[in-house]
Order: structure tokens, then sequence, then C-alpha cells
């Protein structure tokens, strides 16, 4: 989104723009999120919009499945070496979904965090921008098999496409790779990964999505059952000496937002919030006291210690010290949701130039080399969106400077 | 423009399969005698485009209508150049995806929609753009805070002439004021020196014009084109700018209103702001001090919302006093901190400098000899506290928009709405204003922004920040929502983007967001106008004055492209180029209706652009099966529905109209802010209407659609059907 944004206010002020996208689709991580705080309203409509724009603009170019190599040169003149991973699906790919039926081979579908699975030729979604198959070369059986490049009538599909490389000449950049949810199995006490009904914030998305892997319906990943509790763990993983130092900004309300999805389907759900501050900053309050008013939720002020499965219904025991109540509460629940935090996508895979990261791993902005959106804070949509709009005048203040 | 016609009729993903081609061929070369019709089967590959480049070339094929997948995929292979009209008719998505192969009633479907496609380039012109000579590229910045300085930099920056108008006699804002200001940069743990006189300096060397001791008294026009006089002591000067940014910050909440945290009734009890002035003269001397969050805010009594700076600007604070005593005790009474993302460091370092935070109601601030004693329920220890012998207590008293300060008053003059209830017409309520008396806009809806809730005239949409209900004016910083003051210097940045933006997309005649680089831009033929007002008044971006006698007075360069002005005339006397009354009536009239006799009902959906045309192309993605007796015309907007279609298709024999717009109330989504909303107001007229005729309500309905609702449009559309069949065929359908 960050990415996405300063790419097209750039554009609409006249500036050439390229954007290098690692995905097969735009729109990165809130193309998974079910729906916006604090409207409650679907992404797509907005991504739908940004879409309609680029479409329209001819100053925008992109790069779907490609990633920066090597970055030379200073502001005002950068080039930028990228490689554009092969896609095995050609521009005459039409959308019509053909070579799904023919696919012999599955894989986890990332899309939905391995809830579910796709054919090892599939949409990443139903509304992703660029609307082209892909072939996930991990899962295919490649050419030996080659049962989709048969059906395709419209030679699509080319099973020994090699990866490209791209030069770029340009006069600033901007960084907006975004953020990965922290890795919840490094909290080995919530029992993520080990027990199927702990479950991390970005997962419910996916399980409330329409589009996800139940048809938005919220069960228990153990049995698909419907669920009579369920319990928030905020700040798993964040504000932690162990693990990400920083707030995570968004999990809060994300947790409020989730309590919605749950109220909505099951009026009679016990829903808990184990928390240490809410931070529904500004105008977000009127969300948490909607939330409060309107979906009958618990509210520990406490941080969760740890948290136990009974093997034989897999159902979940939530540990955790109850300050205002001075004591160790243990609860039951069918499912455990980890409000797991923002990790910034340069703590693992760093931008191949001469830039500074902060303890957390977050990239500081610099004159030619900026950083937009998540990558940078971490931020609501509203504010990434703030920023990369910001971020897109840093980028033309360099090729201005540039010029000078 | 002369129009040279050809339709290209895709067989590829199965069409061919399902469809009689050949009839449909028939309608365009027979029904229409369009002067080449052809098939492809794989028109999007390069043969096919190759196809219709060909006949640009040789035949001079200007106007080229293509049949085949959706206009929201091989946008780029279609595109022939911006002087060729282009028209897409969906047989893929919204035909043979979602309707059974080979079936009569497909096949009618898909004929229906060529018809409607050639009848709609019939009427439709290649838009010209706006243009006026002279056009100001200026920036205005009105504020000279901390956030109407960094907008003024970066807009200086970027290579614009710049103009800063600050209503003290010094620059600088609260900002200006303080000691020292919280980190703005990593690691988020050093309070650093005030960036103000830095700030000042550097705006000053960009060549930014500024006034101080300055106000605005007036803002006529439109972006391009603003007239601004600026009274500076007792003159006034005229600048003309193409767009402006609004940071005039916030003014604290009033502590005269917190009786009952003491302050007016002890001296020690003091806000943030005096503070400020306490550490900057270095009159800071305190061996114990309190700070009571959430004074005034997060209070419904007061401040509904949390005010987001607070808590690090009380850290800060409580900094300061250990900066000069290091054996001073402070303590800081809170509900929820609040030292988001990367703020936390310095959350961190605030407790390990020694600072004790409680989380805590206060219930009771006394008095006794010069010295101040809390009362609080405390929540940690679950019991009542009792803490004395402070020096001073320090409110963090929030901040209210200096938008929201002024009187607010309704635009509906009563006369007015008394002959609307007279009437019996419904009128459109317009939103109040609040005289802030910040840009005293000449504008017909009222003298400042919009204002959202508590009087922020922020954006209502998430993925939109910079979405203006008024069309080259961008509020940044905390007048736009309360925000800590790194979002503020991101925000003001942000907002001179979209300043430059619109002044460089106006000089060229372009529509900004969302319709961005739209040409089109509405025409009035002001002969047969009634003066009735309608388009002056539910214009939901103020583009339409008024003068004396009630005339609409369109400022094209304020113009969003809606048509929600095109939709409430009704006289029909505003068309767009390429969007008009008689291009949808036309469209309406194509499509043919069968006698009773056939069975065969019909039903007209008018489909919004943004929403609900993209979740009906995804009805057919999944292959969704629904009633294939609708025909589906998609609008820019609900807004620009006008009642004729609705009054056509009822008389020309459908069975049924349905509206399918974006959902509206508080968390409307609607980009052009009441479009469906609207809608539904004049489809009341409507029923009347039909009543009288003697025809059921019923067959008229509005309904709300997300995008994701697209797996709901087969029970939407199947049900609709259902209820048409109940009341029985449109008597009117034998008047054909």
């Amino acid at each position: 989104m960050s990415g996405l944004t300063a790419a097209v206010e750039a554009a609409e002020v006249g500036c050439e723009v390229y954007i290098v996208e690692k995905n097969p689709y735009l729109g990165g991580k809130v193309t998974q999120i079910n729906q916006y705080f604090p409207k409650l309203c679907p992404p797509n409509c907005g991504l739908e919009i940004n879409f309609q724009r680029i479409k329209k603009n001819p100053r925008i170019h992109f790069f779907t499945m490609a990633e920066v190599e090597e970055i030379s040169g200073q502001e005002g003149n950068y080039e930028v070496s990228v490689k554009i991973n092969p896609r095995y699906v050609n521009e005459n790919c039409t959308g019509c979904g053909k070579c799904v039926e023919a696919c012999p081979a599955e894989r986890a579908n990332a899309f939905n965090y391995g809830l579910d699975k796709t054919k090892a030729i599939y949409l990443p979604h139903e509304f992703a921008f660029p609307m082209k198959y892909v072939i996930d070369d991990q899962s295919c059986q490649g050419a030996g098999c080659g049962k989709c490049a048969e059906v395709c009538e419209y030679q699509a599909i080319d099973l020994s496409m090699q990866p490209k490389n791209v030069k770029l000449n340009v006069g600033a950049i901007i960084w907006a790779t975004g953020w990965e949810p922290y890795d919840a199995t490094k909290l080995s006490y919530y029992g993520f990964g080990r027990y199927d009904n702990v479950i991390t914030n970005v997962m419910m998305e996916r399980l409330a999505a329409p589009n996800g892997p139940t048809k938005g319906k919220i069960v228990r990943p153990s049995d698909g059952k419907e669920i009579n509790s369920v319990a928030f763990i905020q700040c798993a993983g964040s504000r932690d000496e162990n693990h990400l130092h920083c707030c995570s900004s968004v999990c809060c309300l994300a947790s409020l937002k989730h309590a919605t999805y749950v109220r909505e389907q099951y009026p009679d759900a016990k829903i808990c919030i184990y928390y240490i501050d809410i931070r529904a900053r500004g105008k977000y309050e009127d969300f948490f006291t909607k939330v409060q008013e309107e979906a009958n939720i618990t509210l520990i002020k406490g941080k969760a210690g740890e948290v136990k499965e009974d093997p034989s219904t897999k159902e979940l025991v939530v540990i955790a010290e109850d300050q205002e109540a001075q004591k160790v509460r243990e609860e039951k629940f069918d499912l455990v949701v980890l409000a797991t935090g923002m990790a910034p996508s340069t703590a693992a895979s760093k931008v191949p130039a001469d830039v500074s990261y902060d303890e957390d791993g977050f990239l500081i902005s610099d004159s030619g080399i900026y950083a937009a959106g998540c990558v940078k804070h971490p931020l609501d949509v509203a504010s990434a969106v703030r920023d990369a709009t910001a971020t897109a005048l840093k980028a033309i203040h360099s090729t201005v400077r540039g010029q000078q | 423009m002369e129009k040279k016609i050809g339709v290209y009729i895709c067989t590829g993903c199965g069409i061919g399969d399902a469809l009689d081609i050949e009839a449909l061929s028939k309608v365009a070369a027979g029904e229409y005698k369009v002067d080449i019709c052809k098939t492809n089967n794989f028109l999007c590959g390069k043969e096919g485009v190759e196809l219709i480049k060909k006949d640009i070339e040789a035949e001079g094929v200007n106007t080229v209508v293509i049949a085949g997948c959706s206009s929201r995929v091989n946008y780029d292979v279609f595109n022939f150049g911006s002087d060729k009209i282009v028209e897409r008719v969906n047989l893929r998505e919204q035909v043979i995806w979602c309707h059974p192969a080979n079936d009569e009633d497909t096949q009618m479907l898909a004929e229906d929609n060529l018809r409607m496609g050639l009848a709609k380039q019939k009427n439709m012109n290649l838009p010209e753009p706006y243009l006026v000579e002279d056009m100001s590229k200026a920036i205005l910045v009105v504020g000279g805070g901390l956030t109407g300085l960094t907008a003024a930099l970066d807009a200086a920056r970027a290579g614009y002439k710049t103009v800063l108008v600050e209503k003290e006699a010094e620059l600088g804002g609260y900002a200006g004021k303080m000691y020292k200001q919280v980190p703005l940069k990593p690691p988020f743990t050093e309070l650093e020196e005030n960036c103000i006189p830095g700030l000042i300096k550097a705006v000053q060397d960009a060549g930014v014009k500024i006034y101080t001791s300055a106000t605005i008294e007036k803002t006529a026009g439109a972006p391009g084109m603003f007239n601004v006089t600026i009274k500076q002591n007792d003159s006034t000067v005229q600048e003309r700018v193409g767009a402006i940014v609004l940071a005039t910050g916030a003014k604290p909440y009033d502590p005269e209103k917190l009786a009952h945290l003491g302050y007016g009734k002890y001296e020690n009890v003091i806000t943030q702001a005096a503070l400020e002035e306490m550490a900057a003269a270095g009159k800071l001397e305190a061996g114990k001090v309190a700070f009571i969050q959430c004074a005034g805010s997060r209070d419904q009594e007061h401040l509904p919302y949390c005010s987001a700076a607070c808590c690090i600007e009380s850290m800060k604070q409580a900094l300061y006093i250990k900066e000069k005593n290091p054996e001073a005790s402070v303590y800081v009474y809170y509900k929820d901190i609040r030292a988001n993302g990367q703020y936390e460091h310095f959350y961190k370092k605030a407790q390990q400098e020694g600072i004790i935070f409680i989380k805590a109601d206060v219930t009771d601030i006394s008095e006794e000899d010069g010295k101040l004693t809390i009362e609080a329920d405390d929540h940690t220890m679950g019991t009542k506290s009792i803490a004395d012998e402070f020096d001073l207590v320090v409110l963090a008293n929030g901040m209210v928009p200096t938008a929201a300060l002024g009187e607010v008053v309704q635009l509906n003059e009563p006369a007015e709405e008394e002959a609307a209830a007279a009437s019996d017409e419904p009128k459109v309520e317009l939103p109040p204003v609040i005289k802030a008396n910040l840009l005293n806009l000449d504008y017909r809806q009222g003298p400042e922004l919009p204002p959202l809730k508590y009087g922020f005239p922020d954006s209502h949409y998430i993925c939109f920040p910079y979405e203006t209900r008024r069309t080259g004016i961008y509020a940044a910083g905390v007048v736009r929502a309360p925000m800590d003051m790194l979002s503020a210097v991101e925000d003001a940045t942000g907002a001179a983007l979209k300043a430059i933006q619109c002044v460089e997309a106006t000089a060229k005649g372009e529509a900004v967001h969302p319709r961005s680089g739209d040409l089109s831009y509405p025409e009035f033929n002001m002969t047969r106008c009634t003066q009735c007002k309608r388009c002056t008044e539910e214009c939901p971006f103020g583009a339409i004055n008024e003068d004396e006698k009630a005339n609409p007075l369109p400022n094209p360069t304020r113009c969003r492209r809606c048509g929600t002005c095109m939709g409430a005339c009704p006289e029909r006397i505003i068309s767009f180029k390429n969007y008009s009354v008689p291009m949808i009536g036309n469209m309406v009239k194509a499509i043919e209706v069968p006698e009773e006799l056939e069975e065969k009902p019909r039903i007209l959906v008018f489909a919004c652009e943004n929403d609900a045309i993209p979740a009906l192309d995804m009805a057919g993605i999944n292959r969704l099966q629904y009633n294939p007796w609708v025909r589906i015309i998609p609008v820019r907007c609900l807004g620009s529905l006008n009642l004729v279609w609705v009054n056509d298709a009822m008389a020309k024999g459908f069975d049924g109209v349905l509206l399918m717009g974006c959902k509206h109330g508080d968390d409307y989504q609607c980009h052009f802010i009441k479009g469906s909303e609207l809608a539904e107001y004049r489809l009341s007229k409507v029923s009347e209407t039909l009543d009288r005729l003697g025809l059921e309500s019923e067959r008229v309905r509005a309904i709300t659609v997300s995008i994701m609702d697209y797996d709901k449009i087969p029970e939407i559309l199947d049900k609709f059907a259902e209820d048409l069949e109940e009341l029985g065929p449109n008597p009117m359908k034998d008047f054909q």
C-alpha cells in the first residue's frame, strides 16, 4: 500500500515511476486484510481505485515477481539492477483459468498463510492485479508434466522462462517493502505451531475474509468447529526485550476489530483481550469506545504468560497475571489469537545499498534512498499512506536537487 | 468528430462456444450498421490487437467497440491513443461466466450488452479539457507552526512559488514555544533541540513569501485560480494561488473546564503549555511533580477522542524535570500509555530515568500549604491511593482543532426548508459548517472545509487520507486530526505533495483523485435552467456557486467529475462530453424488452463503477450464476442517477429497476460522499410517481453493496426477480 501510494502520487505529479514488486501482484499486505479499522470497510475498494489510477497513467511502469539486486550511483542518478523472476505465464494470459483445471500439483496457499491449498498454477487472489496466473516452481512438476500448457489456447504458458535482468536509471528510490508478521514460533510459551488453535492476527484476517480458506467463517482450525470463546493476546512479540522492542502500533486496534468479526458471527461467544495498554490513539478512541459498547468484550490488563493445550479436546488455557485483580487467572478458550507485531521486512532482507537501520531493523530514511510506510515505522494503513505521500515529495526533491 | 466505428467481438475464453457470434455480429452490422464488424478468437493477443490497429490506420476507424472481457482487464493492450474512443462491452465476466452457455436468455443478454455499448459510443465524444490561461501553480500555506513551515518549505524546495500566512507576529506556533522537543528520529530516546528556529530560517532561505500578523479575509475562485485576500495589520493584499494547505493547528483544550482537577483553584495546577513556558524561561524548579494524562481527553464530558500527543509530551516534560533536578520525583497518572510505535523506546527511557507511571483514575486534587494532594483509584494496586507533597500538577489537557472553534451554522436557509417541507419534495440536508475564520471561502456551501466528527476536517478515507471535500485544499497536522509532531511533519509534506499534484493536474485540465486524469467536466445549458438550486446544494465538493438570481456558477477546477449535478438536475441541462443523461437514456432505450407473452421479464440495474461493478465482475470470476433478465448499466456514481432514466425504463416496460451503490451512513464508502444516499432520496420521489401510475413502488429499489459482497449478488438479483414475478409484468409493456 505504501509503495503503491508513493508511486501513484509521484506519477500524478508528473514523474516517471517504476514499481518493483516481489509478489506476482501489487497491493502487498493489505490485500490479505478482510476489513480496515475503524470503518470496517474492505481494502479492495481502495485498491481498485489505485489500480484504476495505474491503468490510466502512462507514467507508471511496474514489474511483478521482481527484486532489486544492486543499487549504484547517488541522489539524482541511481542505476538500479532489477531481477525479474520467471512467472512462467506470459502476457498472453487472458485469466480464463483453464490451466487450473488441468494442473495436477498442489501448493500451500501463502496468501491464506497456508490455511488451504491452490494448484501449482494459480491466480494469487481473485482481485489480483495484474489479473494473470502464475506458476509456483517449487510445486510445479515442470515441463515433463506440461498439462497446463497443453490446455492453454493462447500460448500463455512458458515453462522454460528464465529470470531476466532490467537496469533502471532513476533520480530517487523509495524503499517501501513493508513488514512481515513477527515469527510467532519464536514465542514458544504461546504454543503457536504446536497447538492448532493458536493462530496469529494475520491468519484471523484470512479466516474472517469471505474469500479466505473458510469463506469467512471463523472456526477452530483443529476441527473446523464453531467457537464459544476466543482470547486475544496483545504484544505477542512486541514491546518485549527478547523480541521486537518497539510497539507495533496497530495490534490493539486490529484485535478490537477482530472482536467485531467474532461478535458478528457469535453473539454469545466469550471474547477476552489480554493487554498492557490499549493504544487506540487519536480519533481511533471512538472505535475503542464503540467496540466496548457493542461487542461485549472483557479487557484484562496483564501480559499473558503461557498458553496450554488439553490434547484431548484441543482446548486452550491462557495463564496470565490480571494486574487489576492482583491474581493469576487461568481461563479456557477455543481459539487463541496472538497479536503478533510488525517486523520490518528489512529485519530479514537488507537494502543492497549503504543505508542504516534502527535496533529493530526499521530502515532509516536518507536523502536519495527513502523509507516509506511500515519498513520505516510500525504504522496503521492511513498513516502509512500519509507517510508514502510525503515520501513521494521527498523523492521529487531529490530529482529537483539532481538537476541543479 | 465524425465517427468511424469498428466493432470487434472476441470469441476467446469460451465466448465463441457459449454464444451465437453470428447473431451477435448481426446486431452490430445489421441493426446498428456499423462500418466494420470483425471477430477474432484472441483479441487481446498480438494478432487481435494488430487487426484493430490496421483498421485504425487503413480504414480510419476512430471509435473502437470491443466486445469481450471486462474493462478491468487488458486495459493496456486496448489503448489506441487518447484521440480514439474505446468502449468495452462485457461478454465474459458478466455474461458467459455467470449464465449458462448456448441459452436463449444468455444470448439475449449478450446482444443487449452490445446494443448498450453501441448506443453509448454514439452518444459520447472525446472530452476536451477545461483550460484557462495563466493558471497559478503557487501554493498557499495557512498557518506558520511546525506543520505549516514544513509544508511551505517542502513546496518551495520542489520548485513552487509558496506563500505562507501566519496569524501571530512570530512564526513557530505552539511548537515554537517549546523548550525542547520529543525525539523525531531513531533511536527515539533523546530529547531534541527545538527545530523551529532552523525551520524558519530554511523557509526564509527557500524564498517563501511570508505574511505574519495576517489572516485570510476571503478565498475566492478555485484550484489553479484562487484569489486570496490576506489581511495584514490594517491593509489587505491579494495573492493568486493554485492550491492551499490548511495548517492552522490546534489549541490546548480550555483548562478552565477542568476545575474538577483543581485548575483555576490552585495555582500550581498548570497545563502542559505553561510547563513549556516555565522550562523555556529556565524557571522550572520542582521536587515532586505529577502529570495527569487525559485531562479532558478520552472523556465523554469533554473531548471523547484521544489527543494522541500528550503521553509522549508528558514524558518529555517529565524528563525536563529530571534534567534540572535528578532527585525530583515525577509521577504520571494515566489510563493507557500511548507511546505507539518506536516511541516505546522513549517510554522505556522515561522509566529508566525513574519516572513512575501509575494506571489510575484521579478522583480528587486538594491543596494544603501550597502543596498538592492527589487521590486516585489505582488500577495496578487495586486500591485507593493518596499521594501528597506535590509542588506541581501538570494537566495533559489535549487539543482542539482550530477548525472546530467557531459558530456552527446550518446552511439550508429556513425559508427554503419550509418551502421544501410544504412541497413534499425530499430535500438534501447540507452538513453544518463551523465558521472558524480560517479560509473564509467564497463557496456557496460555506466558508470553511466541511468538518467531520469533533470538527476535524479530516478525510474520511483510510486509503486516501488527503481525499478532501474541497478540491485543492488540503488540511495537515493537528487541525486535521490529533497527532504527534513526527506525524505532523509527515502530514505536512504529504499535503504539500497533494497541493502540487492539484496545481499540475488543474493546469492540464485533469481531475484530481479519485478520477485522476479525467478530462471531462460538466457543461451547463443555462438557457433552460430554472434556478432550482439542486445542483448547487447537492454537489459534494461545493464546486457550484450561485449568483443573486440563483443561477449556478460552475467552477470546473473544483469539480471531481462524479456527475452528482447531472443526476440532480430536473431539467437535464448538465452533461459531460462522454457522460450524459441522453447517453444513459439511450442505453436504456437500446435494450430490447420482450412483450408480455414471451414471459421474459427485464430488470435494469444501475451499478456504481467503483464497488458494484467490480463486485459483479467478481461474481463472474467465481462463476456464480444469477438471473439472466438483468441488464447492467455502470454509472460513475449513483449520485449521477437522473430520475428520468428510471421513468424511461418503467415506461419502456422494464419490470423493475435496481440501484446498486456504496454503503452510506457514518462509515460511508462512497468516494463522492453521498452518491447512493442522494439516489435514495431521489427514488423516494419516483415511488410517488409510480404509485400514481398504478405501478408498485417495490419495482424500484436501491441497495448498497461493497466490493466484497459479490457472493451475495446472485441472491440479491434472484430475490428481486422473484419478487417482481410475484408482482406480475409491468403493465406498461403492452403500450410499447
